[in-house]
């Protein structure tokens, strides 16, 4: 056990039980998956990515690139999640990934011995050729080899919310800076969000050993706390990482349930929020860099700073006897506090030749052994049992089972990059600082790369302070407490030359010192370049650690600075999202809301087999017993409509009211034939089309009032055209007087056609002479009452061509309404029917539809050349009149049926001459709308040909490549059944 | 990205349908020139890196047209105003 015995801010009277690789091992409440593994003396934790390498922990949060591990298991199993970021729970199940058959003895770890070949850019070279095999051979055999976890196989079990807060200042990160910003803004009455990523407040207050007002750090981060919570406008959000900035808000993702075995019921695992705020302040902190050099990647190799954390926070001694290799004061504290720790440290190596005497003197007075200008170069071990070292021109082997490095922090600016911003180069610090932020954004503290105490402090109160001020509010920066300044001086050391032993730059992807050189030497001199090509910097950690050495690397080659050469952007997200966060809600059935007709119960009762048709759920036919296949019931509900009555819910129409004297003035504007002249009581149809002159929508419009219409629109297009009238009254004739709103909702619109529809209809409303022949004429409209004094407009009109009138009524009386009609009815079989049906008989009859109107057709294909009226401007009207659009060999709208009356068309085929090759110049058309007519007694199909009605008569052939068939078919006119419209007229 | 609506405050773009350009005019339709006209209209548009007038549509809120100045590189919103206003005679 490497438990330290006292101290840290773990709970030791609550025991966690775990397993790692179906081990058991113990920890406690307040560990990560990480701190209770070294706690257990497990080193050696997965795999690396390409050479199978055996890999430790080596960070302390989201920077980890090596441990790795699937965490749960079924339907729960998450791969690559970083054991420093999992909070352990009693019952966690954790696996190493990427090793076969075990962790401890990996097959391909022979990988690693081939790393000669497997250079820069490997698998691009190796694999190219020939290329079938890639699919085949290389790629599945790549993907076993060198993959990270395995996702689980079964849908995911667990919820996740999507939520939206706000506030005036929102707060990244809870270490000095974050606190005492969250404090400046919460105490002036700021609504202030302060997000901490860690599942504890307190930032690297809780890996430090320094004081605060002399007293312990964790002090002053529960008094402010306390403060805050008692705070009715501040908001504490743990276990929240702020993953993104976009153009005014922030995407954050809370870990809800990630802590607990399984979530609670009802509770989410996650939730992705959507953070609104006036001003944020970013307080990330910033993260210990490795040093390149031979060996770098053996388990016992671990940064520095989070080597402290393992010590002071987890109590946990990451090693029994551990070294310390850097080029910077921080990483001396590592060595100060394993040592007072009670651990072994056989010695400090330091690039540096010269420290600070105050340094010098506390590792004398720890009798702590300190190289200077020393450099490791080699280790040894599967885990790390010894470090070769050179000195003064002499070379010495230590003993060692653990070893802290450190190049120095780099801030953690990603956020600041997401709009873009540049990062900065500072010489200083040797790190990039933030550039140009996103605006709203400010950073405080070890983020600006401002990395003593006291420097945190003060800038996160008077960042807090002056966002809180920007934001509305009167602040002030509240007093910095004195703080305790560990030293911070550093010299800029990236790379152990002449190493012993392949040198990692990035632990993750494998990549090497000689990988960064070879880059180069082949040309890649761009920083983008050379992470594509290396793989430098990308997958979960996206170069957290590796980026600054790896651009250290490159620099040196092309003889440039690292300010000259620049930086890979950084992008959202700053650490990995689960999918499910994305998706939230909106999964399989709820990917969008359905919407139901008013008649959906009654449609379920008489037992519809439903349809989506756009987000409607619609019926499509209504099975009764004996029926076998679709094809019967649509067929006995055609018959029933053309024999009798039939009943059917249009309410999907879209449906707009006009009001207005202007509105016959618009009405002239957007279709292609005149409405001023309509009469009161009449409905007129008319076809819109866009600016471009192709046909937008089609649909009737009933004139009710002198000032009063009502239009319908197409299902599809309902929303389409109340925004297109809303653009011309708007934005072409705000001078025109009208008012509109659409009405769709509001209205139930139920169609009963048939012979028998006059007859059943008269029953239906309260004064029967209102729907005679003379009344309500063939395109008549009217108001009036049903079921006893309901409101409701009735229009003759016809889609099925049959005598047909469609009733509206409000929505909330429509089921009602539907159900009196199918009772009255019952003597004639009044029959309801669904979409199939209409289809059917809607290209029996001729008549255009979504398929017809699929915005390459003009009205003139669509046969409706005479209706436009040539002696007014309406939308598309000049445009319309382009040569390529009045072609007469455009193709036009026409009927088809096989010469065999046995052979089935399908829409989709292509329109060929007879012996004509199936090419694209012998294209004559294509049908768009097929079915097999029960009326006619064979298959019947609408569709295009060029030259239109000109061919009516001739023989082509309908060719479906996709298919596979090539069917005789006569050109007919487009109207079937009841060319002359006696039917509806009647 | 939020975009203040003269009408209903500041609303996520999510709310709104996009369009383009402002600055467009429907030309007369009986000029000598309508078709060349019509084409333009129809078809020709700038592609500014920077300021820009364009329209959105309050399609899930107060469904009015808005006139939005917007700058395409930073996103930010300097002016909005309804569509309407600029337009009546
Ligand atoms: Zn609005």
């Amino acid at each position: 056990m490497s438990r330290l015995e006292k101290n840290g801010l773990i709970d030791r009277t609550q025991k966690l039980r775990f397993t790692f690789d179906s081990k058991f091992f113990e920890g406690f409440q307040g560990d990560t998956l990480a701190s209770a593994l070294l706690a257990n003396d497990v080193k050696l934790v997965g795999r690396s990515f390409k050479y199978h390498r055996p890999r430790g922990i080596v960070g302390g949060g989201a920077e980890e690139p090596n441990a790795l591990v699937e965490l749960r298991s079924g339907a729960r199993r998450e791969p690559n999640t970083r054991a420093t970021t999992a909070e352990l729970y009693d019952g966690l199940e954790a696996r190493s990934q990427n090793r076969w058959p075990s962790l401890d003895f990996d097959v391909l770890a022979v990988n690693g011995l081939l790393s000669p070949f497997f250079g820069a850019a490997f698998y691009y070279k190796t694999f190219m050729w020939p290329k079938a095999a890639w699919e085949k051979l290389y790629e599945p055999a790549i993907r076993r080899a060198a993959g990270l976890g395995r996702a689980a196989q079964e849908a995911d079990p667990d919820i996740y919310e999507k939520a939206n807060a706000f506030c005036d200042v929102l707060v990244i990160g809870s270490g000095p800076a974050g606190l005492s910003a969250a404090l400046a803004a919460g105490r002036s009455g700021a609504r202030v969000i302060l997000a901490e990523e860690d599942f504890a407040f307190g930032g690297r207050l809780l890996s430090e050993r320094t004081t605060i007002n002399d007293a312990a750090p964790t002090e002053f981060v529960d008094k402010t706390l306390a403060e805050l919570r008692a705070l009715p406008n501040v908001r504490l959000m743990r276990r929240t990482s702020v993953a993104a900035i976009y153009d005014d808000c922030y995407a954050a993702v809370e870990r809800v349930g990630d802590h607990l075995r399984t979530p609670e019921k009802f509770q989410p695992r996650q939730i992705l929020w959507r953070i609104t705020a006036k001003r944020a302040v970013l307080a990330a902190g910033a993260l210990d860099r490795p040093i390149v050099f031979g060996g770098n990647n053996r388990p016992g190799v671990m940064l520095a700073a989070p080597a402290q954390t393992y010590i002071n926070r987890f109590a946990v001694a990451p090693a029994k006897k551990m070294a310390v290799f850097a080029n910077n004061d921080a990483a001396w504290t590592t060595a100060f506090d394993a040592l007072d720790a009670g651990a072994e440290v056989a010695a400090l190596i330091d690039t540096r030749d010269t420290v600070s005497p105050t340094l010098a003197q506390a590792a004398q007075d720890r009798g702590l052994r300190v190289i200077l200008g020393g450099e490791v170069f080699a280790t040894k071990g599967k885990c790390l049992d010894s470090i070769e070292l050179r000195a003064a021109g002499k070379t010495e082997i230590l003993q060692v089972d653990g070893l802290a490095m450190s190049s120095g922090f780099s801030p953690n600016i990603a956020l600041t990059c997401h709009h873009g911003g540049k990062p900065v180069w500072n010489e200083a610090i040797a790190a990039f600082v933030p550039g140009e932020c996103p605006p709203g954004l400010s950073v405080a503290g070890a983020a600006t790369g401002a990395y003593s105490l006291s420097d945190c402090l003060a800038q996160g109160a008077a960042q807090g302070a002056q966002a809180a001020t920007e934001a509305g509010f009167k602040a002030t920066a509240p007093d910095t407490p004195k703080a305790e300044d560990a030293p911070r001086a550093l010299k800029a050391f990236w790379h152990v030359e002449n190493s012993k032993g392949m040198a990692f730059v990035d632990f993750q992807n494998d990549v090497c010192a000689k990988d960064v050189v070879l880059a180069h030497k082949e040309g890649f001199v761009s920083v983008e370049h050379l992470k594509r090509y290396t793989t430098l910097g990308m997958a979960t950690d996206q170069g957290k650690l590796s980026n600054v050495p790896g651009l250290a690397l490159m620099a040196k080659q092309s003889g440039k600075t690292i300010a000259e050469t620049g930086t890979t952007m950084f992008r959202p997200p700053w650490s990995p999202v689960a999918l499910g966060a994305f998706a939230g809600h909106h999964r399989a059935k709820d990917f969008r809301p359905a919407r139901l007709t008013p008649t959906h119960a009654l449609a379920e009762e008489l037992g519809a087999v439903f349809v989506e048709a756009g987000p409607w759920l619609r019926a499509a036919y209504f099975p009764r017993k004996g029926e076998t296949n679709w094809k019967q019931s649509v067929d006995r509900e055609v018959r029933a409509v053309r024999e009798s009555v039939g009943v059917i819910d249009v309410s999907t129409f879209g449906k707009i009211e006009l009001q207005g004297p202007d509105v016959g003035k618009l009405l002239d504007r957007i279709y292609i034939n005149t409405f001023s002249t309509l009469p009161i009581g009449k409905a007129r149809y008319g076809v819109m089309l866009r600016e471009d002159g192709f046909v937008m929508d089609d649909g009737t419009t009933a004139r009710l009032g002198q000032d009063r219409w009502i239009m319908t629109t197409t299902t599809a297009n309902a929303a389409k055209v109340s925004q297109h009238l809303d653009f011309c009254l708007q934005n072409l004739w705000p001078d025109l007087d009208v008012r509109m709103a659409s009405v769709s909702e509001q209205w139930a619109q139920i169609a009963v056609a048939g012979p028998r529809s006059r007859g059943l209809i008269a029953q239906i409303v309260d004064d029967a002479s209102a729907v005679s022949a003379e009344n309500l004429p063939y395109m008549g409209a009217l108001e009036t009452t049903v079921l006893g004094g309901v409101q409701a407009r009735i229009f003759r009109l016809s889609f099925s061509g049959e005598l047909g009138f469609e009733i509206a009524v409000p929505a909330d009386q429509g089921e009602q309404l539907a159900r009196k009609i199918l009772e009255t009815g019952a003597e004639w079989d009044a029959t309801f029917y669904g979409l199939e049906a209409l289809a059917v008989m809607r290209i029996e009859k001729g008549h255009v539809s979504g398929p017809e109107l699929n915005g390459q057709t003009t009205a003139a294909d669509l046969g409706f050349g005479r209706m436009a009226s040539t002696k007014k401007d309406y939308i598309g009207a000049v445009m319309a009149r382009r040569p390529a659009l009045t072609d007469p060999d455009r193709m036009g709208f026409v009927g088809f049926k096989p010469v065999n009356p046995k052979e089935v068309l399908r829409a989709g085929a292509h329109v060929l001459a007879k012996g004509a090759a199936a090419t694209t110049e012998n294209d004559l058309g294509y049908l768009t709308s097929a079915t097999i007519s029960p009326t006619l007694g064979h298959a019947i199909a609408l569709g295009f040909v060029k030259g239109g009605a000109a061919r009516i008569g001739e023989i082509l052939r309908a060719w479906d490549g996709l298919r596979g068939t090539d069917i005789l078919v006569e050109i007919l006119a487009p109207a079937f059944y009841d060319s002359k419209g006696e039917r509806s007229n009647g | 990205m939020l975009i203040p609506c003269p009408y209903c405050g500041a609303r996520d773009a999510e709310e709104f349908s996009y369009r383009g350009d402002a600055t467009p005019v429907r030309p007369d339709a009986a000029a000598p020139d309508a078709a060349e006209q019509f084409h333009d209209y129809v078809y020709l548009r700038d592609n500014p890196a920077g300021a820009f007038r364009e329209l959105w549509y309050h399609s899930a809120g107060c469904r009015r047209w808005v006139e939005v100045e917007r700058d395409t590189l930073t996103h930010a919103i300097t002016a909005t105003r309804f569509a309407a206003e600029g337009r009546r005679a």
